[in-house]
């Protein structure tokens, strides 16, 4: 069995100047999200409502899709910041279990964390909220592979 | 072509347009990319998502108030999605009463090369229930 790779300290990994790069660009960019905080293995981001990203005209709720790119980012930058340091990976899968619909207007705040590191492989969780934590609107569970190691 | 599906605005800000089957394309651009020359693999998801809740709502067009809420969706990402366009189509398992059970297969140039897949669990909402759930 693959030994996993402790967490490891803070070190040249800063997600607060790599969220502001990657959200910076392409569909990250259009998406907008916004670094809130960090810990050793957990990454937040916030997502500002906007009526471009409704799902439902006529409910004005949020579509699912910039919930899962938000959540796809936030789990990323965790696996980065867990290892120390950028890794060039590919998402495998990525699960989202949608709790309730995100109420219109209100910012999603996206919380991703690195459960468990291999060489390889990083497996992680997370879930988004539009305001309370312990009243999440998504549940979300994914693996990715390291696409330069050997 | 006055087929469903009226796209939601989040279709719209993909660039997804619908044709006959329904057959979902989203062409390459900057604000579907993610890292350099690729397509984002969030924009992927929202391709597959819009072509699963598109799919059954085609199947469910003669019903009139009839609606769908996500309860679930995993997507696998199989290869990278390259600068042309990527096209999506789903498959509607299951359409009970309640619940819709769909897949959904997103391709670029040969839709035997899927770069992604997704599957996904639909609350389906219809005005008058009745019948075998």
């Amino acid at each position: 069995m693959t030994q996993p790779t402790p967490p490891e300290r803070p070190t040249d990994f800063d997600p607060v100047l790599v969220t502001r790069m990657v959200s910076s660009f392409g569909h990250n960019g259009a998406l907008g999200a916004r670094y809130v905080a960090h810990g050793t293995d957990w990454v937040e981001l916030a997502l500002d409502y906007r009526a471009e990203l409704v799902g439902d005209e006529e409910t004005k709720v949020l579509a699912s899709g910039p919930v899962i790119a938000l959540m796809d980012m936030a789990t990323s930058l965790a696996t980065w910041v867990r290892r120390g340091r950028f890794e060039p990976q590919a998402t495998l899968d990525l699960r989202v279990d949608y709790l309730r619909a995100a109420v219109p207007e209100r910012t999603v705040i996206g919380h991703g964390e690195c459960y468990r590191l291999t060489r390889r492989i990083a497996f992680v969780r997370g879930f988004a909220h539009d305001g309370d934590p312990a009243d999440p609107i998504a549940h979300v569970a994914g693996t990715f592979m390291m696409t330069e190691v050997a | 072509m006055g087929a469903w599906p009226t796209l939601p605005p989040y279709g719209h800000f993909l660039g997804i347009t619908v044709e006959e089957g329904p057959l979902f394309r989203m062409p390459f651009g900057i604000s579907v990319t993610g890292r350099p020359h690729f397509v984002h693999g969030g924009a992927l998801a929202g391709l597959l998502e819009i072509a699963a809740v598109g799919t059954v709502m085609e199947a469910l067009r003669d019903e009139a108030g009839a609606h769908v809420k996500p309860i679930n969706v995993t997507v696998d990402f199989m290869r990278g999605g390259r600068e042309r366009d990527t096209f999506a189509a789903a498959t509607v398992l299951r359409l009970g009463n309640r619940i819709a059970n769909v897949e959904a297969f997103a391709w670029q140039e040969d839709r035997a090369k899927l770069i992604a897949s997704a599957r996904m669990t639909l609350m389906v909402r219809r005005a008058a229930s009745g019948g075998e759930g």
